[in-house]
This record gives C-alpha cells, structure tokens and sequence, in this order.
C-alpha cells in the first residue's frame, strides 16, 4: 500500500531489534489525548482504478482551443523537453548541496542562467522563483533594498495578478505601493519622486502592447530609483530585450518555455540583474569552480545570501523553487536554439495578429490594445465577456478573459504559433456567434 | 563501488554550431519589422546554443549520468523526505496538463472538485478548519501563514504591539527568514538538555509583545515535543498564534494532528510528505492550512462547494491577498491527491510508521558502529547523529559518495556540532539500511586509520571537491560568448 518494501517477518525483525512488538508502539510516548484522531478518507485505490477515477474527474473539465493568456499559453512543447525533464536523475533529486554528485543539475542551472542572462541581455539570473508574480515581488523588493527606500510604482500595464501579489509582499515589510494608470493600451510618462525605489512596467504590458520604456528608466535613474520591466521570455526571441532599455531587473513567467499550462502551475518565474546588483539577488545562484584536480565543476555560490546560513537576515525565505520547471525551458531553449526560437515568437505574434484583424470584423467589437502588440490582445466587447467567455467554452474554445479593471466589456485574447489558419477562423465565427448571439 | 557517471560533458554553449538547426519550428512566415515596428526590434539574436534535437538530448542525458535522485540512490537527507515518487503520479498529472486558469468555471469542474477534496483530506489530516492551496513550496506557505497571522493580529488592533516572532534554536533557517519578510522581530528560544523545546524559557518570553511561536513536530532532531498541549495552551493564554511548520509531518501523518496539539496554523510540504518529485529543487507545494478564526484572512480565491457545482471564492474582504498567480502549483496538487487516493488512511499510517521503524532502526544500526547521537530520545522519522570523535561530518559525508550513498543533511540544525541529520523514510529496504550502516562503519574506521584519505573523498565521482571559496570570491555565474 505504502509503497514500503517491508515483509511483515522484517517489520517483526525490526521492532524486535528495538524491543517492540508493534508498530502502534512507536507512538506510545506521544499524548495519549492525540493519538488515533478520526480522520475520514476515501478507501484506498490501485493504479489502474485511480488513473480511470481520474480520467473521470478530467472528463468533467470541458476540452477546447485555448485562445487565452495572462502570460500563460498554449504553446507547443517539443516532446525532448518531457523525455529530459522526466528523468528520475533529474526529477527526483533535491537541492544540489552535494555538489560531488549533482553536476547535473548544477550545470542544468548554469546553462539556464547563462541563457535568461542572454534573453534579457542582463548580466546574472538566478536558478529560478515560484513564478512571474513572486519573482516581480522579489525583484522589487531587491530594488528596494538596494536603494534603500520603501516605496515602489507600478504600472497598471502590470498583470493585475502581479500586481495583487507585489502589494502582499511590500504591505508584509510597511513598503508603500503606488499604481500608474495607463493612457488608453500603454504606460504614460510619469514623474518618479525622490523616494522611489523601484518603478515597474511590463512589456509586451497585461494587454499585450508593447511599451517603449527607455523614457521611463531615465525618469526612474534621475531620481535614483531602479526599473524593473516584467517580460514574456518568449517576446525576448525577437523584441528590445531589458537590458538594452536601462532596466536594472527582468522579471517574468517562465510558462510560454516548455512548461504545461496545467491550470497555471507549476511553472517558473525569472529574475536577471545587472551585475552590481548580483550580491541583492534572492534564491540559489550557480558557479562555475574547479575541483582539486583541476577540472571544471559547478558549485551553489554566495550562499551567504540565503536563508540557510543568514536566518533572519537572509535576502529571501526562499528554499525550493521550480528546478525542474527551469530545466524544461532549458531543454526547449536548446532545442529550438536561437532561430527556432525566434520561429515560434514570430508565428505566435503573427497568429494573434491575424486573430485580431479577423474578430475586430464582428459587429460592435472595438480594440482596447493597439498593434504593435505581441501574443495576446484585449477587446471591448459588446456584452458581458463572462457570457462571451462561457459561449466560446460550449462551443469548444476558450478565449474571452473578461479584465473589468480595464473597462465595460474589455476582454482579453492570445493566439500561439500552434493555431492555423484554420483553427483562427474557426475560432473568429464561434466569436462572432457568441458576441452577435 | 561509487556512481556510473558520464565523463566530462561540455556547456551546451560549447556544443554550438553556427546555422545548426534543432527542432522544427512552425512554417508560419511572418515580417518582424512590420509585426513589431523597427525600433522594438532585438538588434543582436540571444545567444543561444545552435544544435541539433539529438545533440541536445545527448548533452542533457549525459549531464543526468552526473547526477543522483532517489531513482538512483539511497538519499537519507534529513528534513527532506526523499521517499519514492510513484511514477502514477506523473501519469495522473498529465490528464490535466491542458487547462488554463482563465477558464470558465463550468469548464473546470474537474479540476475545482480536485482541488476541492485535496483540501479536504489535507483538513483531515491536520486538523484544521480552512485552507489554501496556492503556495507553491513550503517556504512560500510559511510567508503566507505569518502573513495570515500578522492580519489576524492586525485585525484586532495588536499588531503594533506584537512584533515578535519565537524560534526555537532547532529551527529551519527558513522560520526566521520567514518572520523577517512577514515583518515581525526573531527571538531564539533554547533546547532543554533532552533536545526538546525548554517550555519554562519560553514561558518567560509570552506576553502582550509576541505575535507567533513557529514549531515543528517532530522537532529537527526527530523528537515529538512531548509538552506540546501545556505549550500551545500557555501560549493561547498570552494570546499568541501557534504556527506548524509541516516538514515533518512524515513522521505522524495520521497518528496525530497538528490542530489537536493546538496549533492554529500549518503549511504542508506536498513533495516531502506527499510523494511528489522534489525536482532537484522544486516545484513543489506549501498549502497552508488554518482554524477557523484565520479562515478569513486566508489568500484569495478559495475553492468552494455550492448546490450548483464548484466556484472560486474571490469576495473575501479580510483576505492577505495574493500570494502567487492563478491557483498554485496545481500540477503538484494533482499528485499529491493521487497519493493519498492510492494509500488511504491506513496507508498513510503505516507509511509514517515506517519511516519511524526505519529511522529507528537505522539509529541502532550505527551507535553499534561507533556514531554519536546526542539528543537519544524516542527519536520518530529521522534523527541527528555525529561521527566518532574526531572525524568531520564533511568528511564522512563526502566518503558517502563513493560508497554510492547520497549523504544525510549535514551541519544542521545548529545546536548539534558536526551534526548529520538521517531521514531514511519509509521507501527504503531493510538490507539498504544496513548497507547504509556497513559503509558508515567502515569509513568511520579507515577515517581513523588513516585522516588524510578521509580528507580527500571522494574519489569515484565526476569531480572531487570543489573550490568553493574561488566561486564565492569570484563566481563565474554565465557563460559568455568570445
């Protein structure tokens, strides 16, 4: 049952090693009024029932053409990155602190490193966070530190989901939180007062625009602040990368690079710095060393950063973060290479571009975002989105997010480098039915 | 003995080709300049490793032959909970792999039902009255449960005179980490001489100004606190919040529950206790469970069951918020059900009395052999060992290696010098313990036989030590290109 190897002659063998006769007596010194709580379960089942219990259970979620973003799509995963990432070597070690027989992994993380550094043209990533909404926290909360200061701004251009998460993590320090609103798609020019720490603004933004931030980070500079961009790593393939536009820190979620969307999680989130700020980064960084004899090895460095060693005073709580998630992108990023790469951002934007042109010709349909825009676009719709979103899901598709902070009727929309043609005009007449209908 | 590993294998970088292809990319053909406008474009491409799909899977299977996990190796580090990962598990995950979180809610009432009844039996098996799902690793579900407590206090207008968080010096290091994001103050509170926590020391630090005591039962030398009920009872009366730290709850899992020991809080660690892969560091999941007069302050959405089928729960007022995007790691979550629908309640229990016997027994294995154990008490899923006198842990640790074992977690906790901390969970044989046991011993003794061969392990691994005061005064974090 427990997937325990012992026999019963074993387990009498080994309690009568230690003077027991019975299990139950391993617990004889805990407080009686604890032992033995009633605790309802179901019975328990073997594989073959489970595996159809719960293709029961997925047969109650209903299937279809996923049309929608928020930084998590339906892209094609090559089928390598699953081969890899599923092997028990790499799956079901832990944290590489013996680094002698973890090279594996610990190399892993340095090509991972090495290849968000080049994505965002920064100069060090970290080995990965939970995801894009805690690695937004944690990249504001590092600019912070390093200006000293307890006050942020942040663009409703943000996903408003990162946005919620930043705001629990500076309430839990006293840090002030301010938001930007957005003229009409994008972020506008904004002063940045002399006791901000770090300005934040993403790119492709929630609504899929892509912002022309370099103003913003000679607004933030001059007043001494840091300027941390949220980035969809995929975009990076083709667009302006961070580094090229006075950002002090990427952020992003990691998904659209190999991972399942399997209902937003697990993925991974990315943070990459400039190099002053190396010594502020959160989380497992990885070094490149030698070993006695002289040959290369890669070891966790600047632990002294981490929980483990500096307790309280530690950069970040953070221990376990999304290992295997990171080494998906790694494989995806090495089999696509950079031109592969750039193949699927190009395809994908090409496709949302074509899914907006085709449901902008539904009668009443405006656009909220304004090309030049990446994977994902928002809609002002001509009724309820909740009702448009729920009419697309009988009809077998999935797109609509209704954004409400964004105004009456907005929705938002992705398209990925998987839909044809086909696919985007099926999907453009379910459209039109469910707004017209 | 020792590992087989793969010789040296080059940076993927290193295997680089100009103009190599990998694999296919869509046909879709599509113009940058005009999809983007020109001054949006990168101007020079990433520079990412040009090889092809085989190279590729060559290169990363040759770096797995470098590399030990469970699958591969006898992996007793303490805390962890390294026990086998059932490969159904990663079958029952994929039968969800496609959902994405911004789906109507009438399309996903499988994976809201799921959700669901994982709360449920998790509730069960703490205690607890309410829980959230979306922490994505046990550290996180530590913030999330200061973060409850912080508004809790808050909320009756306490919080300001409430900074204080209590620790016991047995601690993770992450408890403390954890209090200073919550924002709270981190006082130690000491052992007493049988490792466990001194409950009049603590005593003497309850009052008005401390918000929270963060405990874990069994403590980090596998010690069940013993005084548990006097010790929630005279932290209630001084109005202070109990916080569970579930890291090892391997240990207990249902014989006792922390809710019944008074605790108002617990995360649960779903890759330690619940046998999903740990990943070579994640992703796993930290879902913090709480009574339910923290209920409300619990992060938003909250799954919820109506007459009309499932929904999320997003109109709560007195909530923290959010603490990830979406709803968590629910890829994680899938497993973590799957495993207890196979095991049920009985198996539960005797998984957890399993890993106790092993852990026991393993105990006796190596005091015969001439380790220490400092804090010998009935000692439940793992225990805290140190070599014979004058041997390293680090040295011991490392000669682990080449008798094909991974070593225990070494140097921790704090209170125990040398200290190696052996968690050899349910999953492992008899006669893999004792050949754990038969290699400590023989180390030990050629340790003191000879010290400089001690010093120099190992040596069937694919790199020997590693200069790690060169990577901590200059790390080299990235390849660059020339």
């Amino acid at each position: 049952m427990p997937y325990a190897p012992h026999t019963e002659a074993e387990v009498r063998a080994m309690l009568a090693d230690l003077g027991l006769e019975r299990l139950e007596e391993l617990y004889a010194h805990l407080p009686a009024d604890l032992l033995d709580p009633p605790i309802e379960l179901p019975e328990p089942m073997n594989e073959d029932a489970l595996l159809r219990h719960l293709a029961e259970v997925a047969a109650r979620n209903r299937p279809g053409r996923v049309f929608l973003g928020g930084g998590v799509r339906d892209h094609f995963v090559p089928a390598i990155v699953d081969t890899v990432a599923g092997r028990g070597e790499f799956l079901t070690a832990y944290t590489p602190y013996q680094p002698e027989a973890s090279q594996g992994v610990l190399q892993a993380i340095f090509e991972y490193q090495t290849m968000i550094a080049e994505l965002t043209a920064l100069d060090v990533a970290n080995a990965s966070l939970y995801d894009g909404a805690s690695a937004l926290a944690e990249g504001v909360l590092l600019a912070l530190r390093a200006t000293r200061r307890m006050r942020a701004m942040v663009s409703r251009g943000v996903h408003p989901e990162y946005r919620q998460v930043l705001a629990t993590y500076l309430n839990a320090v006293g840090a002030d939180l301010q938001e930007v609103p957005l003229e009409g798609d994008r972020t506008p020019a904004f002063a940045v007062a002399d006791d901000v720490g770090a300005v934040v603004v993403q790119s492709p933004n929630f609504l899929g625009a892509i912002e022309s931030y370099a103003p913003l980070a000679e607004a933030a500079h001059a007043a001494g602040a840091l300027l941390v961009v949220v980035a969809d790593p995929l975009s990076l393939a083709v667009l302006r990368p961070p580094g090229e536009q006075g950002a002090d820190v990427a952020v992003g979620e990691g998904q659209p690079l190999g991972n399942p969307m399997s209902l937003g999680g697990p993925h991974f989130g990315y943070i990459a710095v400039r190099e002053g700020l190396l010594r502020q980064l959160p989380g497992r960084l990885v070094s490149m060393t030698e070993d006695a004899e002289g040959r290369r090895g890669f070891v966790l460095a600047l632990s002294a950063r981490e929980q483990h060693i500096r307790r309280a005073k530690a950069r970040s709580n953070i221990t376990t973060n999304a290992q295997n998630a990171a080494l998906r992108a790694t494989v995806h990023l090495a089999a696509l290479g950079p031109e592969g790469l750039k193949g699927v951002a190009l395809a994908t934007a090409a496709a949302a571009r074509r899914l907006y042109q085709l449901l902008l010709e539904a009668g009443g349909v405006r656009p909220l975002t304004r090309p030049p825009f990446f994977a994902e676009f928002a809609l002002r719709l001509p009724k309820d989105p909740a009702e448009v979103r729920s009419l697309l899901a009988e009809a077998g598709y999935h797109g609509a997010y209704p954004i409400p902070e964004y105004g009456e009727g907005a929705a938002l929309f992705a398209a990925s480098e998987r839909m044809t043609e086909d696919d985007l005009l099926a999907f453009a007449r379910a459209f039109f039915v469910a707004v017209g209908g | 003995m020792g590992f087989c590993f793969s010789d040296r294998v080059p940076l993927i970088f290193e295997r680089s080709r100009p103009g190599r292809r990998g694999t296919p990319a869509p046909a879709r053909a599509a113009d940058p300049a005009e999809l983007f406008g020109e001054a949006n474009l990168r101007e020079r491409p990433p520079a990412l490793p040009e090889v092809d799909e085989l190279t590729a899977l060559r290169h990363y299977t040759n770096l797995s032959r470098r590399q030990v996990g469970v699958d591969t190796t006898f992996y007793p580090l303490g805390s962890c909970t390294m026990k086998y990962n059932p490969r159904v598990l990663e079958a029952a995950a994929r039968l969800f792999a496609d959902l994405h979180p911004y789906q109507d809610e009438a399309s996903l009432q499988g994976a809201l039902f799921l959700m669901h009844e994982l709360g449920e039996y998790l509730k069960a098996l703490t205690g607890m009255d309410a829980i959230t799902l979306q922490p994505a690793a046990g550290a996180h579900g530590e913030l999330t449960g200061m973060l409850v407590v912080r508004a809790y206090h808050a909320d009756r207008g306490e919080l300001e005179q409430r900074r204080v968080v209590l620790v016991p010096d047995s601690a993770h290091g992450s408890n403390p980490a954890t209090s200073a994001m919550a924002g709270f103050e981190v006082r130690e509170v000491p052992s007493d001489a049988d490792g466990e926590v001194d409950l009049e020391a603590l005593k003497r630090e309850l009052g008005d100004h401390v918000a929270a005591i963060m405990l874990t039962n069994p403590n980090t030398l596998g010690l069940f606190e013993r005084r548990i009920l006097s010790l929630t009872e005279a932290a209630h009366a001084a109005g202070v919040q109990l916080y569970y730290d579930g890291a090892n709850l391997n240990a207990i899992m249902g014989w006792a529950r922390p809710g019944d020991m008074g605790f108002d809080v617990v995360h649960l660690n779903l890759h330690k206790t619940f046998a999903t892969p740990h990943g070579g560091g994640g992703p796993g999941a930290g879902p913090v469970a709480v009574k339910a007069h923290l209920a409300p302050y619990l992060p938003v959405p909250l799954v919820e069951k109506t007459p009309a089928g499932y929904r999320l729960d997003f109109q709560r007022p007195k909530s923290i918020g959010r603490v990830r995007s979406f709803f968590g790691n629910f890829g994680v979550l899938v497993k973590a059900y799957a495993y207890i629908r196979l095991l049920g309640r009985e198996g539960l229990k005797r998984a957890a009395a399993l890993s106790v016997l092993n852990a026991r027994y393993l105990k006796e294995l190596l005091k015969r052999r001439g380790y220490r154990v400092p804090y010998d008490g009935p000692t439940m899923h793992e225990f805290v060992a140190q070599p014979p006198e004058g041997l390293r842990a680090l040295d011991v640790a490392k000669a682990l290696l080449d008798e094909g074992f991974h070593p225990p977690t070494i140097y921790f906790p704090l209170i125990v010098k040398e200290a190696m901390m052996i968690e050899p969970t349910e999953t492992e044989a008899k006669e893999t313990l004792e050949a754990f046991a038969e290699a400590l011993g023989r180390i030990a003794r050629r340790g003191q036989e000879d010290p400089d061969w001690l010093h120099g392990a190992p040596y069937t691994t694919p790199v020997r030590r590693l200069d790690e005061v060169r990577a901590n005064r200059r790390p080299v974090l990235r390849w660059r290109p020339d």
